[in-house]
């Protein structure tokens, strides 16, 4: 089995605070992690291998410092990582990140057939969820969402049968190999790491492959392979806080039926 | 079987990395481990790092390191609940290169110098927390277990750096819990401010900084004090006092910080900041008293966890760095001997007698616990200093003579010539 899991490093949003004064986040130091739910999508491709043998290989696209985030998955027991890293891709935005993912695992896949590729449900940062179905559409290959369990997989009937947890349940599908899952944290619980993983990690030499390794379009990377623009960010407006009526019923059904004739919700 | 190292460091912080920096560059096999997500996220100092003991490690470091600014001018400001007396020094010399003492953020600082280490060879594992050191049967020190599945290592020699909070030697049995009279608690917070608004109000210019050291009122008179510090574009404001004091007086140190920055003299010089990161730390502040061993059968500790602080002049991360470079010159002699017992790793503490660090501890030794008996100096004196100060600026009509016995009778109200004189013998005393 050959797993590809597509990860992205993104700031760490248990770390950012709010300044107590003007409400807005500090961003000042905050530590880059590795994407939550990708974390979970390593943890299932290493589950598989050890139950059927075979590789993981771990893949980003992002500047050299996100080599961090992939020796983080090889302390987690991914075999291989690779960092897809040019200045080229810079400013990409779903279509293009999806374009050079897809071309890394082309050339992954004529190396060592990729049966399986993997990727968080979505980014924290970005939250599009976009990134793994543009992958997948662009292979050519079946497309799974939200999967919250792996119920089978079969290497010789290539055939795998997952849960996908969607809001009014779960929906259980098969699909042939090779497919493209993109995993909830409900899938599995990340394993802490042992010392000798963590020993490998900081010994790996993380290779690196730019735009020729990868043979990428020009005109379809970076900001020129990305249509997207962003007008405007902003914060929602904050909710107005609830108002709580207490004391004995009838003052408060009193008063309640009060503050609903001065909103205009009801009318005398 | 656990892998087996020349030597493991435990806490990548000043003291940590420079051994780790010393030891992997003369060839030996060394693992840094390291409780924080990175070095330097959970390391934290008011912000000084002076500049000689780290040159003699990495020659001219503040070339390439990211340190915010050089120190040109000192401050000690004595505090009154609404005014200041102020004395201060600046000097040129210390505006020339190679410079004297830097401010620097330590998430940005110990990140950099543990990159130094790991390009000399060091590894540096994170996240991961080292619970205990681990003995063979004749009691020798062989290497340290971790909270990691398969979470053992083993080393000839094993240099503890894990800083203020010494849990692994109180777990080993080295060292009882600290008392509440033997650290500090200190906190601090990053205050963001436009470059030029820092270099009007401290004057200064370009790279240059300002740290001023604030006495008396910020600590409500406990032993300790307030500081505030110029990075490039933010301030290090913080204060810190002995836990015990904080017990007796029943405050919280975040409260003090806040009342400290609305201090008449101390809030213009924050007005219109913006905070950006809020930190506390302990300061082992016991002194040479309460130091534990720095030496064993196969295990050696420096820096914080061994209680070298000399907190009257605000230096740690100083004594930090001479003691992991000592320690490494020690374990490479040791290795060198296949030796790494007591014995042959008591010239540690020989190297360290022979340098400042011991010698100046040992200097202070009495300063701490004079204090804390001495309350009077810290909670009476900035305030008699400054009633004193501003009845003498008062142009009032009465005769110059007469005030001056109206100043000395109100100083010997609060302190009769007797007590006087006994606290300047005390301070002498104390400062040896």
């Amino acid at each position: 089995m050959h797993a590809v899991v597509c990860i992205k490093q993104v700031p760490d949003a248990t770390e950012v605070r709010i300044d107590p004064k003007t409400n807005t986040l500090v961003r000042e130091g905050i530590p880059s992690i590795v994407n939550p739910y990708d974390l979970h999508a390593v943890e299932a491709a290493v589950q598989l291998r050890e139950k059927y043998g075979g590789r993981v290989t771990v893949i980003t696209m992002g500047p050299p410092q996100a080599a961090e985030a992939l020796q983080k998955c090889i302390a987690q027991g991914a075999d291989e990582a690779i960092l897809l890293t040019d200045r080229g891709f810079a400013g990409a935005d779903t279509l293009a990140t999806s374009y050079v993912l897809a071309q890394a695992i082309r050339k992954l896949n004529a190396e060592n057939p990729v049966d399986l590729v993997f990727t968080g449900k979505q980014a924290i940062d970005g939250d599009t969820a976009q990134v793994g179905p543009g992958i997948a559409a662009r292979l050519g290959i079946p497309v799974l969402t939200y999967i919250c369990a792996i119920r089978s997989f079969n290497l010789e009937t290539r055939e795998i049968v997952v849960e996908r947890l969607l809001e009014e349940g779960r929906e259980v599908v098969a699909a042939r190999l090779p497919v493209l899952l993109t995993v909830t944290k409900e899938l599995n619980e990340v394993r802490y790491a042992s010392l000798p993983s963590m020993l490998r990690a900081a010994r790996y030499q993380v290779r690196t492959w730019n735009k020729d390794d990868i043979e990428a379009d020009p005109k379809q990377i970076g900001l020129k392979g990305s249509p997207t623009i962003v007008s405007r960010i902003f914060s929602p407006p904050q909710r107005q806080a609830g108002l709580q009526l207490a004391g004995p019923a009838p003052e408060v059904a009193r008063e309640l039926v009060e503050q609903l004739l001065q909103r205009g919700v009801l009318t005398a | 079987m656990p892998e087996k190292f020349d030597a493991i460091v435990v806490g990548a912080g000043p003291a940590g990395i420079t051994a780790a920096y010393c030891l992997a560059r003369d060839g030996l096999k060394v693992v840094m481990i390291e409780r924080g997500e990175q070095p330097g996220t959970k390391n934290t100092m008011g912000g000084v790092l002076y500049r000689q003991m780290l040159d003699e490690v990495i020659p001219g470091f503040w070339k390439e390191a990211p340190l915010e600014r050089h120190v040109i001018d000192q401050q000690w400001w004595l505090l009154s609940e609404d005014s200041a007396v102020k004395f201060g020094h600046r000097n040129s010399e210390h505006d020339k290169e190679p410079y004297n003492a830097f401010t620097v953020l330590r998430a940005k600082f110990d990140r950099w110098y543990a990159q130094q280490a790991v390009k000399q060879g060091a590894l540096l594992i994170t996240e991961t927390v080292v619970t205990r050191l681990l003995r063979d049967s004749a009691g020798r020190v062989i290497g340290v277990e971790t909270d990691r599945p398969d979470g053992e290592l083993l080393a000839d020699v094993v240099i503890v750096c894990e800083g203020a909070n010494t849990l692994v030697l109180e777990a080993s049995g080295i060292k009882p819990k600290p008392r509440a009279d033997a650290m500090a608690v200190a906190v601090k917070e990053v205050i963001s401010l436009p470059r030029e608004v820092i270099e009007n109000r401290f004057q200064i210019q370009g790279d240059q900084g300002a740290v001023i050291e604030l006495f008396g009122d910020p600590t409500l008179g406990m032993v300790g004090n307030a500081f505030i510090y110029t990075n490039k574009d933010s301030l290090s404001v913080g204060l810190g006092a002995m836990i015990s004091e904080f017990q007796r007086r029943r405050v919280h140190p975040h409260q003090l910080l806040e009342r400290f920055k609305q201090h008449p003299v101390v809030a213009p010089l924050v007005a219109g900041g913006e905070i950006k990161e809020y930190m506390a730390h302990m300061i082992p502040e016991g002194g040479y008293e309460a130091m534990p061993p720095l030496y064993g059968d196969g295990f050696l500790v420096c820096g914080d966890a061994a209680g070298m602080v000399i907190a009257v002049h605000r230096e740690g991360s100083n004594l930090a760095i001479t003691s992991g470079r000592l320690a490494a010159e020690t374990v490479v002699e040791a290795a060198e001997a296949g030796d790494f017992s007591a014995r042959k790793l008591s010239a540690y503490r020989e190297k360290l007698e022979q340098s400042f660090v011991l010698k100046d501890l040992r200097q202070y030794r009495h300063l701490t616990p004079m204090m804390e008996r001495s309350p009077q100096f810290l909670g009476v004196y900035p305030g008699l200093l400054n009633r004193a100060l501003q009845e003498f600026l008062t142009v009032d009509g009465v005769p110059k003579r007469q005030k001056e016995k109206q100043i000395l009778r109100r100083i010997l109200k609060e302190r009769p010539v007797t007590a006087l004189l006994g606290d300047a013998y005390r301070m002498w005393r104390a400062l040896g």
